[in-house]
């Protein structure tokens, strides 16, 4: 086990007008390591493998528990979570890559805003009427809170965007991971206050319909989210509602 | 002013809860976080939020979560807003609740309950084991429902440098950096709320997230406020250890029956399912039959400590122990505890529904933090504090599940606190005398120093050699001689921070320039805990010393505030006396 090397190519990009370029490293390796590790060690010794000194890769990262959604990025040609890409389970050379479909702002760092700008215009929230003291929420059966809590665990890591064709400029697609999040406040008792105005928001450019049901998501989704599950349902609950529009207008 | 402008810098549970309450009151608020507040540090929190709802029967009350409490912190915490924090804590829960937050049920649909570290009660509220994440995102949600009514505005990807404070020594804003461009701004606000979190990275590995470096409220000591209870550090006894961090492992699997255990002989190399229950130590079992794997954090981890260095024992040599869930069936595990086991999965590789998991203790939290005084406000006029980042709820240990309502308990006092002192006591209208354009000069000219330094240090090795000795001497067990040597070593590390290179020059999202910032406000917080650890000479809590075994209330039965002594570049300490006004101290036995 002793001097063994893991080998990395990381695609670089200095800023968001700049072209991008690999660099390739070799770093010793160490029992557990992960992608972020790598990248540590890179930071303490920012010398690539020829021996040119370089500069420490940027990159987004925060929680390195798989569950703040910040350090998604394309390993290996996947889009995945880099804390929890173990070195000893990756083919070498690693491949390191931002995500595609999100500009990128430094390296293998992206603008994400998309999803965050995407959860507002679904209004994804429980209108509550304050915070004072209005007594407990509503009952709620077992059976409910283990369908909803899968769909909260949601971490806005934005993979299953990238990894969905339908997810492109040409569409405006809002991707699985908001349409999910429509299906969790729709089927809460006080978020179905809302439901109308999530589903309008659906329809249109870049709404539902635009969804293929190439099914990327489902499989790339760190959390394991049923989404396309969300999507049906949700699909449904559009179609209904725009029969409705049609009918009360 | 009616609706004053208020900056919390911050986004986790106590800056939202803080936010939240401002916006509901007619206030604006501009929030500043380094990352989307989604992704903030309170949703690595697992197991659960306490308060007592006495849903189980067992008469439960907020006077004993209170007791608890006070109990569980070695009697250091000033009592009258721990009360306050216990009382309003089911208040809390239920609003959480009407949030949408998914909290596990009960078959007739009511809020379940967990048991958790030191109490007998189940008292604490839980979404799975990823109780945090959620209760973050319920109020996320809520921030950004008030966002798009143009209620909060929000700066993220934007970093706290100091506050902006006038001749008067009145905070009038902050100044802080785009993490993206680089740039240096000042904003000004009629009062601010720092709402910064933990500080973990000080001791290089913990399971804290990458932006726990304490660096604000560095920076805001080194400007003139009081940092309380540095010392008090907690490690929690369940951690997986790793080659970037210690991950969690939240002590709701000891809640659900979770047992710890090492095997009775030295460098036992047996599967551990194929050894028998007499050939197993039970520790905490033997020595705390009462409480047994649920005794507090700090006495957990000092079992565990005594078990692996003064026995000799752990796991095949290494220095670990069982955390052992096996025992119990796949299904609770799964509707219980999923969040936590599937990071073991991932990170470790083993199922732990069928393999013990090896655990060793980590640092995880620090009880002290910014001072404040019983609403929340810090010494300088102006800054209000809440969450991890002051020190006002836990004492000398805090108890499982007592941060996640301590976070939101502070923020909503410290939001209408705020609002209330802007519209009372603010100055906008009045001149700053340039206290702003100063700030930014200050602020920029210590930018331009370092990106011109050309010296030989990299930041990350003398990071890495601040950890390892803060680790060392400055969490379970502490020496006076240790402790003299680790300042001695932090001195030397700033030394050598003058020496720094940057290999990173570029004014763009860099990202090693922003550490290198960060690292110097460590290494100046690092001494304040290690001096003050060197100061106490006796056990309390999560500070324990072998020299001074015993708890010494005539001595040490008070507040440690340090202040920065500019001239000297250090700190200055003063000690405070504890309100313990409403239960008498006692000796505290588990």
């Amino acid at each position: 086990m002793a001097n063994r090397t893991v080998i990395i190519k990381i695609k670089r990009q200095t800023s968001p007008e700049s072209k991008p370029y690999w660099e390739e490293f070799a770093l010793p390796w160490k029992p557990g390591m992960n992608v972020i590790s790598a990248m540590m060690d890179i930071a303490a010794n920012p010398v690539t493998r020829s021996g040119k000194p370089t500069r420490p890769i940027t990159y987004d990262s925060n929680c390195l528990e798989e569950v703040c959604g910040s350090c998604a990025m394309r390993i290996n040609g996947r889009a995945r979570m880099a804390c929890s890409a173990l070195i000893d389970k990756l083919d070498q050379p690693i491949t390191l890559e931002p995500l595609s479909k999100f500009p990128v702002v430094r390296d293998l760092a992206v603008d994400r805003s998309v999803l965050f700008e995407n959860l507002k215009a679904v209004k994804a929230w429980v209108p509550v009427d304050g915070t004072y003291d209005l007594g407990p929420g509503p009952r709620q059966t077992q059976r409910h809170q283990e369908d909803a809590y899968p769909l909260s665990r949601c971490i806005s890591c934005c993979c299953c965007m990238e990894v969905c064709p339908q997810f492109n400029d040409k569409t405006n697609f809002v991707g699985a991971a908001t349409i999910a999040q429509v299906r969790l406040f729709n089927t809460h008792p006080t978020g179905a206050a809302l439901k109308e105005d999530r589903l309008h928001a659906l329809m249109g450019d870049g709404g539902i319909q635009e969804c293929g049901y190439a099914q990327n998501c489902v499989e790339v989704c760190p959390k394991d989210i049923p989404l396309t599950d969300a999507i049906s349902e949700v699909s449904g609950q559009v179609m209904r509602q725009a029969i409705k529009d049609i009918f009360t207008r | 002013m009616a609706n004053p402008n208020i900056i919390v810098v911050g986004g986790g549970l106590a800056g939202l809860s803080a936010t939240i309450k401002i916006a509901e009151a007619g206030g604006h608020v501009d929030l500043f976080s380094i990352v989307p507040v989604k992704r903030s540090h309170s949703v690595c929190a697992q197991g659960g939020i306490n308060a007592a709802k006495n849903l189980k029967g067992e008469g439960d009350t907020p006077w004993q979560h209170f007791d608890d409490t006070i109990y569980g912190g070695d009697f250091l915490a000033n009592q009258p807003p721990v009360k306050e924090m216990c009382e309003a804590a089911p208040a809390i829960i239920d609003l959480l609740d009407r949030m949408g937050v998914p909290f596990n049920r009960t078959p007739e649909g009511l809020l379940d309950f967990r048991r958790f570290g030191g109490t007998l009660y189940h008292r604490t509220a839980f979404a799975g084991a990823t109780t945090g994440q959620q209760l973050l995102y319920a109020l996320d949600e809520q921030v950004r429902r008030y966002e798009s009514e143009g209620r909060v505005r929000k700066h993220e990807t934007w970093e706290f440098l100091s506050g902006v404070i006038d001749h008067t020594g009145v905070c009038r804003g902050i100044c802080a950096i785009d993490l993206r461009s680089m740039e240096v701004h000042t904003f000004p606000a009629e009062a601010v709320i720092m709402a910064t979190g933990g500080i973990g990275a000080i001791f290089g590995k913990s399971t804290n997230s990458v932006v726990c470096t304490g660096s604000a409220q560095s920076a805001l000591y080194q400007q003139g406020a009081f940092y309380a209870n540095g010392e008090f550090i907690q490690v929690h006894p369940t951690s997986i250890p790793g080659d970037d961090k210690l991950r969690l492992m939240s002590e709701s699997a000891r809640g659900e029956g979770g047992r710890v255990w090492v095997p009775r002989t030295q460098g036992d190399k047996r599967d551990p399912k194929s050894i028998p229950e007499s050939e197993r130590w039970y520790f905490l079992e033997e020595w705390y039959p009462k409480y047994g794997n649920l005794v507090p954090r700090d006495v957990a981890t000092r079992a565990i400590h005594k078990v692996v260095y003064e026995h000799n024992l752990g796991i095949d040599g290494q220095p670990m122990v069982y955390l052992d869930l096996t025992h119990i069936d796949r299904a609770t595990l799964d509707r219980k505890l999923e969040g936590i086991l599937e990071i073991y999965e991932k990170f470790v590789g083993d199922d732990p529904r069928t393999t013990p998991m090896k655990i060793f203790p980590g640092m995880h939290y620090t009880m002290g933090g910014l001072w404040v005084d019983f609403k929340q406000a810090t010494n300088i006029p102006g800054i209000f504090a809440c969450g991890e980042c002051e020190y006002g709820y836990h004492g000398a240990n805090r108890l499982g599940a007592n941060s996640l309502v301590s976070c939101i308990f502070g923020g909503f006092v410290a939001g209408p606190q705020a609002l209330a002192y802007a519209r009372n006591n603010a100055k906008s209208g009045a001149s700053a005398n340039g206290a702003f354009d100063s700030e930014r000069k200050r602020q920029e000219e210590i930018n331009s120093r370092l990106m011109s330094s050309d010296g030989t240090e990299n930041p990350f090795k003398i990071w890495r050699e601040l950890g390892e000795i803060m680790t060392k001497n400055v969490t379970v067990i502490r020496y006076n001689d240790a402790l003299a040597k680790t300042d001695e070593k932090i001195v030397e590390l700033l030394e050598r921070y003058q020496r720094i290179n940057l290999s990173d020059k570029e004014m763009w999202a860099n990202t090693s320039f922003v550490f290198t910032r960060q690292l110097y406000n460590m290494l100046q917080l690092a001494r304040v805990i290690t001096q003050g650890a060197a100061m106490r000479n006796e056990s309390r809590g999560a500070h324990y010393k072998p020299e001074f075994p015993e708890r010494d209330d005539v001595n040490f039965l008070k507040t440690t505030k340090a202040y920065f002594a500019p001239d000297a570049d250090e700190p200055r300490f003063e000690f405070e006396p504890v309100d313990t006004s409403l239960i008498k101290p006692r000796p505290r036995k588990y």
